[in-house]
């Protein structure tokens, strides 16, 4: 045997050692399909957040006997690229997934990936707020979420800053100071003039987040999922609403660190505060502030920020219980008992009557009636189509584009052809 | 040990019996085959490991590069379709210039300052110089992002420390991640903290394995220790200064984590991306964008080929100087 034989046997035998390890690490658990019909004995259900299914798992192993495993991620930024994994690989995902706004838009476009769920549950179309439900359909018509709560939106402001400022103080006069964007300009301004020439808002990208969701008519994609961010009169608007108020912005981009900094300082009296914006608020402003925030109505009406579905992955092994349990997380009476525990807000109109839900008050903002307003708050919007990519467009493209005009690194013209420089790459898929 | 165990030989033997010939000669044949095999048995797990972990997900990555890969979709086969976009890619010359500017910024001060720290500890009179040495390591323990999320604090605008210690001097608040310059300023300042203490280490080795004679003989000669530095020190130590910069710029050229968390996790590192580095775009394209993930492995590829190109441009020059 010569010695290059030899050598090549040896690297053939090492090669083989490692095919045959990768190949273990590739074929872990494929196990058979079940048979139809067979009742599982675990389904799996995978969230990020605080979603307030704790108690209503038990309730569902109690009624049915399967057990549910609960898969919690605390933060939305890793939850992301576990799911992506499970896509990719085409193993390990839960049975019942949660996926948030962007997650869900930016999935759309490969909806293989997910069940169908129109044929395996009842048909709750007319029993959600009709843009929340259309949300969860993929463009191909199939029914991949089933909506859970919504980001509904409202603005914070603190009471003892609008009073030094010799504004009203009042939630229900403060609301009145701004039926439309404009009122809220306006009172920016006679706030920053009453107090000295402060910020009365914390940036000009909270704005445009609040006008994008009240915009009637396509934002950065048409129906055809054709990027149009450079025509669209929705976003536009956003554009020059946001645009505007630079004058009376401190300037401290949201999760920046003169942001969570500027709510014990004061650097601004108002922010845009979608439901699960509270619990930040509060935390970023100490308890040494707790009853100086106070919770107003949007200018304009309503609005969203966020908010998710329930999905089940096509790859689920059980995609008939599964759905059924995903029906069971967002009915009405499930919305109310996760509110309850967690404060996530119904999408669910039955829930959204509740008494429960409706009297809620939050007592940190000064027991300001938050369930009422942000109720009220999400009932005003019209269905709206988001594209693949809206989220990219949004935070990628959008955002420091605004961002770097309230900076001053770029004028007006110069950030609008930067934005829409940005959407078309960003928003391509 | 005495002489005679060394010396005394096996007394002559009746011839052995087959059964004991067979198994000499298979002993013989496993020695043989011990000798033969097993340094390539004791280096396997190395290449196991770096098999799995190394070149398969390289080769991949270059297999992927090729396509239009969707993460969670399609891939479709294009060539280098990828790399001939990177070519026009403003966006990716713009991450190569940040890249090799806040190297810049970072690398030359820092070389420069390691080889005055590490001149200084080479002194004989420093008194205790172990305390030194390890003191000087400690910012290269600290976990990168405690590092990053420090300084974040440092470099803020409304209550940053720094712009606290300007005020004093007349100067107005500068927004650290709104200007290229400002924001390659406070990166680089974070690479330049954690890592002189590293490469002063490295050149502090270098300068000791320097032979003392040569500067005693210097010392004769009436050489000042300025000139004993310059002529004996410097060129001495060029082999380790070079390892020193092949490092560095290894390092640089994936510069991830500390423009990531100064820029608040934005991927796009600054309004104008006045501080995405190579690596960062790389992310953005490749994990970020689910469905450029193709494009992602092309950037990686480029910036392994340029990291070949720099470290191909060190190493001429190490064998120049050692001519």
């Amino acid at each position: 045997m010569s010695v290059t034989t030899r050598r090549t046997r040896l690297a053939a035998a090492a090669l083989a050692a490692i095919t045959a390890v990768s190949g273990l690490a590739a074929c872990g658990n494929d196990d058979d399909k079940p048979a139809a019909g067979e009742k599982p004995a675990k389904l799996v259900v995978d969230t990020f957040g605080e979603m307030g299914y704790d108690e209503l798992v038990k309730q569902y192993e109690k009624d049915t006997g399967i057990k549910v495993e609960l898969r919690k991620t605390a933060q939305l930024g890793e939850y992301r690229p576990k799911l992506v994994r499970y896509l990719a690989t085409g193993k390990g995902a839960a049975d019942v997934t949660a996926l948030e706004e962007g997650i869900l838009n930016e999935f759309k476009p490969n909806a293989r990936n997910w069940a169908d769920l129109s044929p395996l549950v009842a048909d709750h179309s007319k029993e959600y707020l009709p843009w929340k439900w259309e949300l969860g359909k993929a463009p191909d018509g199939r029914l991949i979420g089933l909506p859970t709560d919504v980001g509904s939106l409202a603005v914070c402001y603190r009471k003892d800053l609008f009073q030094a400022a010799g504004l009203p103080a009042e939630r229900d006069q403060v609301s009145a100071l701004w039926p439309d964007w404009k009122g809220f300009h306006d009172a920016g301004l006679k706030y920053k003039q009453g107090s000295g020439g402060k910020a009365f808002i914390d940036s000009i990208t909270a704005v445009s987040n609040g006008v994008l969701f009240q915009g009637n008519g396509d934002l950065f994609y048409d129906k055809e999922d054709n990027i149009i961010a450079d025509t669209s009169p929705a976003v536009k608007n956003a554009w020059d609403t946001a645009t505007s108020m630079a004058d009376i912005s401190a300037k401290a981009s949201t999760w920046s660190p003169e942001w969570s900094g500027g709510f014990k300082q004061g650097t601004f009296a108002a922010t845009f505060c979608p439901s699960w914006m509270l619990g930040i608020v509060s935390d970023n402003s100490g308890p040494a502030n707790k009853g100086k925030w106070d919770v107003a109505s949007v200018p304009g009406g309503g609005g969203n920020w966020g908010g998710s579905w329930l999905a089940v992955p096509a790859q689920s092994k059980y995609p008939k219980e599964a759905a059924k349990l995903a029906e069971y997380l967002t009915n009405a009476k499930s919305q109310v008992e996760a509110f309850k525990l967690k404060g996530p807000l119904p999408t669910n109109l039955e829930a959204l009557k509740n008494d429960a839900f409706l009297s809620y008050t939050n007592e940190y903002f000064s027991n300001a009636p938050t369930g009422k307003i942000f109720g009220e708050s999400v009932a005003k919007i019209q269905p709206i189509h988001l594209g693949p990519k809206h989220q990219a467009v949004k935070e990628n493209a959008l955002e420091p584009a605004l961002r770097a005009f309230e900076n001053g690194q770029a004028d007006k013209a110069k950030a609008w052809e930067q934005f829409t420089k940005d959407a078309k790459t960003q928003g391509a898929f | 040990m005495s002489l005679s165990a060394t010396t005394a030989r096996p007394s002559p033997a009746a011839p052995p019996s087959p059964d004991v010939d067979r198994r000499r000669r298979r002993g013989r044949l496993l020695n043989r085959l011990d000798v033969k095999y097993s340094p390539y048995l004791y280096i396997a797990p190395f290449f196991l490991i770096f098999g799995i972990f190394g070149l398969y997900p390289m080769l991949r990555t270059a297999w992927m590069s090729l396509h239009d890969w969707d993460m969670i979709g399609e891939h479709t086969f294009i060539g280098f379709d990828n790399y001939t976009r990177l070519v026009s890619d403003e966006y990716f010359w713009n991450a190569l210039v940040n890249t090799f500017g806040i190297f810049a910024l970072s690398t030359i001060p820092q070389l420069l300052l390691a080889l005055f720290l590490a001149n200084l500890l080479n002194r004989s009179l420093l008194r205790a110089k172990t305390f030194f040495r390890m003191a000087i390591f400690m910012p290269n323990v600290v976990s990168v992002a405690a590092v990053a999320i420090v300084f974040g604090m440092l470099f803020q605008r409304e209550f940053g420390l720094f712009n606290w210690l300007l005020s004093f001097v007349g100067v107005d608040p500068v927004d650290w991640d709104g200007h290229r310059w400002s924001s390659w300023t406070a990166i680089s300042s974070m690479v330049n903290w954690r890592w002189t203490g590293y490469n002063t280490l490295i050149l502090l080795a270098g300068m000791q394995a320097i032979p003392k004679d040569l500067y005693e003989a210097a010392e004769i000669d009436g050489a000042s220790p300025w000139r004993q530095f310059w002529q004996i020190t410097l060129p001495m130590l060029k082999p380790t200064f070079i390892f020193v910069v092949i490092l560095s710029t290894i390092g640089g050229m994936q510069l991830f984590t500390e423009p990531l968390l100064f820029g608040n996790g934005n991927i796009i590192g600054g309004n104008q991306r006045e501080f995405q580095t190579l690596a960062m775009y790389m992310y953005e394209m490749g994990i970020v964008n689910l469905n450029t993930a193709g494009y992602g492995a092309a950037v990686a590829w480029a910036i392994f080929m340029i990291i070949i190109v720099v470290s191909l441009f060190n190493f001429l020059l190490v064998r120049r100087s050692a001519k």
